[in-house]
């Protein structure tokens, strides 16, 4: 938010430099997470007034003292009649360096899906502990999802430090131990902070109370970590969403494949390969929504017009000639189920990968996932809501599939019911977790999540 | 206390970073195009109202040079601003595109909706929009709703499937993961699209700055003839304003948003220009909805109520 005195010109200029990001958070209502997003919101000035004496004229009418927070979240009937989460909802706010879009989702463990959901778009997640209890099963599970949904920093908050005497000792106990557990999974930056967010202990303003934490605040950490740092850094990747072809006097030979750069850099002059047919050409022009340019990145939506009359349609895939992605018909993946009807071997279905669905099988189900323990358990033979589990999939034609280690938009897919098209799983190419994970922090008793 | 596993490279924000507004826009044009590249029979919700202005914008850019592979639909009231009428016409006009009008005045005179006690024709509009959805048998109907305007619309999807009677159950919603937009229906249902989802007030009035959009002039601050109801000034009119105890005065006064007469309110403002209306808005403590729309504020769920039955 701004303020009325600024002058109009800076005002603008700040704006057009903002950029922006996307963050989950995760925790139980009992870490107080609802404390936390209320607070981010309302230090940061993004409760407006008229929310605020809502919550306020609700909160009144239940015979409450204090408006609740919880209700500035909880947007459904059914919520505020359970006074629980029940979905993932998306909050926005701005401060002057960056706007934010918080993918809000609930904590309990039947409702796994919604954290991978809110996590499979964020570069950021939030995982709260209190820190009376330290790191615990729950702790484990949001650190697994976010590891296996390859989100690129993890922040770790132990909340209700007021609690605990604002206890260096024990800020530092919790944090390396979830430190060690994360980096055995391949999360690639982890941030501890100890705060409070009922007291508003460094989430927005700096602490009172621990002067031996000299870090940065929740807010100051969201808005200076890189955003989008892995996509313009990998190969690049074309899926074709449409062809446009005006056919009008104006332009009676134009023809741009329309589509959005999921990941790397493309150049006009660039040499490229469609996928599946393998017909090769060259870059001959970029239209970046109206203006031409000579480079384009991801995430922008962009059309490409190449040299060649090359048959290209939807569904198609263009990546530079000396950086293809492996074609395959046998997906081997780790999914998320999310519909409340199994996933079965044998089950056909639909697999909706880029701008690409096709028929495939189940072939296998090798596994099953405790999030709690990582422990594996072998030929579950189905898979039901919230369940995590390794599949092998045949599918009718092949698809340019990369490792989600590798690309997190062309390593992922959806497996669609074919009889009524609803979501049944969330899939992930390739290894579970990072290469190497595992190995230094699963405990003798259990069995391993390389699984 | 960072700990950085891995190498995580830093500072990438330049150069190959997009600045917020081009991160939405490009989000919005993937939407427009998997659509056009999924469905048969896409249509545009256009009010004349500044977010379906910004969507029309946004698909022009998107199949550009080609025209826009889809028709537009208004739902008209009856009490709609004539500015605003007229600025559609214009639009519709200038970009040779194809308006479908369903009005509920046509269905008032058949018998097939009843007038309300208070006037408000808002909540009729759900009827004429679904039963056109019906006839002209639209697979995919964009609307300009933004997760921000309201807590009901924060757990709405960017692919949000309608049964045949365009009833939204928000309890079994399909997930959205990644930006894979599963569109798959059956014949008789559709699917609202809402490109404008992570987009906040601010943000549309600052793509309008960037992109030079015209707007309808009652946007901007402008002498109006206004009465005073339920804490809003609303414009006086044939549709049922002032009442005898109610009083009209000459006011400076804009529009924060665009919709029935008879419920939308009108804010005191002498924002004459595009920089002085975002001024404006980034100094609000009040919603856009909060200040200006008297049909939410009916009971806490609404929206949600009205969403369930098919309205956007």
């Amino acid at each position: 938010m701004t303020s009325t005195t600024e002058p109009y010109a800076e005002f603008a200029e700040r704006l057009a430099t903002t950029t922006l990001l996307r963050f989950a958070t995760a925790g139980s209502v009992d870490d107080g997470k609802s404390t936390l997003v209320g607070r981010l919101l309302h230090d940061s000035k993004s409760v407006l007034t008229d929310q605020l004496e809502a919550v306020e004229r609700v909160s009144l009418s239940r015979g409450q003292d204090t408006p609740d927070l919880a209700l500035l979240t909880d947007g459904l009937r059914a919520e505020r009649e359970q006074g629980i989460t029940i979905d993932v909802a998306y909050r926005y706010f701005a401060t002057p360096r960056r706007r934010f879009i918080l993918a809000d989702t609930p904590g309990h463990v039947q409702y796994t899906r919604n954290m991978v959901t809110g996590a499979s778009t964020a570069e950021l997640a939030v995982v709260l502990v209190d820190a009376r209890n330290g790191v615990v099963e729950q702790t484990r599970r949001h650190a697994a999802v976010a590891a296996l949904l390859r989100v690129p920093h993890v922040v770790l908050a132990v909340n209700k430090m007021d609690l605990v005497g604002y206890a260096e000792p024990v800020f530092t106990a919790i944090a390396e131990e979830f430190t060690a557990y994360a980096a055995s999974l391949g999360v690639p930056e982890i941030t501890a902070i100890p705060i409070s967010a009922l007291a508003g202990d460094n989430v927005v303003e700096p602490s009172a109370h621990m002067d031996w934490y000299d870090g940065l605040t929740v807010l100051e950490h969201l808005e200076t970590v890189p955003a989008s740092h892995d996509l313009a850094h990998c190969p690049a990747r074309f899926p074709v969403q449409y062809v446009i072809r005006p056919q009008s006097a104006s332009h009676p030979d134009y023809r741009g494949y329309a589509g959005q750069i999921s990941s790397g850099v493309l150049r006009v002059g660039e040499a490229v390969t469609v996928l599946p047919s393998g017909r090769t050409s060259v870059i001959e022009g970029i239209d970046a929504l109206g203006e031409s340019v000579d480079i384009a990145w991801a995430p922008q939506s962009v059309t490409l017009r190449l040299a060649d009359d090359v048959d290209v349609s939807r569904g198609d895939l263009i990546a530079p000639s000396g950086q293809l992605p492996p074609s395959t018909q046998d997906v081997e993946a780790t999914v998320c189920h999310v519909a409340d009807r199994p996933l079965t071997v044998g089950q056909r279905v639909l697999l909706k990968h880029t701008t690409r669905t096709v028929k495939a099988i189940v072939k296998d189900i090798p596994s099953r996932l405790t999030l709690d323990d990582l422990s594996q358990h072998p030929a579950p033979g189905q898979l039901v809501a919230n369940d995590i589990g390794r599949v092998r999939i045949r599918t009718a034609e092949p698809l340019a599939l990369d490792p989600y280690a590798e690309s997190r938009r062309t390593g992922s897919f959806l497996l669609i019911d074919p009889a009524d098209g609803t979501t049944l799983s969330a899939g992930m190419a390739g290894d579970a977790f990072a290469e190497g994970a595992g190995a230094a922090a699963v405990p003798a008793d259990e069995e391993g999540w390389d699984f | 206390m960072t700990t950085t596993v891995a190498s995580v490279t830093e500072g990438t924000d330049a150069p190959y970073a997009l600045s917020h507004l081009d991160a939405l826009e490009s989000e919005a044009v993937h939407i427009f195009r998997e659509v056009a590249g999924e469905f048969e029979r896409p249509v545009i919700l256009f009010s004349g109202g500044k977010d379906s202005i910004v969507m029309l914008h946004l698909a022009l850019k998107a199949f550009a040079p080609a025209p826009v592979p889809f028709t537009l639909l208004h739902v008209d009231t009856g009490h709609n601003f004539p500015e605003v009428l007229d600025y559609r016409d214009r639009t519709v006009a200038r970009h040779g595109l194809r308006l479908h009008v369903a009005s509920v005045q046509e269905y008032i005179d058949a018998g097939k909706l009843r007038e309300r006690p208070d006037g408000t024709r808002n909540p009729l509009q759900t009827v004429p929009l679904t039963e056109r959805i019906q006839a002209e048998r639209f697979d995919a109907v964009f609307g300009g709703g933004r997760r921000d305007e309201e807590k009901a619309r924060a757990k709405e999807r960017v692919f949000s499937l309608r049964d045949e009677f365009s009833q939204w159950d928000p309890r079994r919603q399909r997930p959205e993961l990644w930006n894979l937009y599963n569109g798959r229906h059956a014949a008789g249902e559709h699917v609202r699209v809402f490109p404008l989802s992570n987009w906040t007030e601010l943000d549309v009035w600052q793509y309008i700055a960037r992109e030079g959009i015209e707007l309808p002039e009652i946007y901007f601050a402008h002498e109006r003839e206004v009465f005073a109801r339920a804490g809003m000034w609303l414009t006086a009119g044939d549709w049922g304003g002032p009442k005898e105890h109610e009083h009209v005065e000459t006011r400076l006064v804009r529009y924060r948003t665009v919709g029935d007469m008879s419920c939308t309110g009108a804010v005191d403002s002498d924002a004459t220009t595009l920089d002085a209306v975002i001024a404006e808005i980034a100094a609000s403590r009040l919603t856009e909805r909060g200040a200006t729309r008297a049909d939410d504020k009916m009971s806490e769920a609404a929206m949600e109520d009205r969403k369930r039955e098919g309205y956007f």
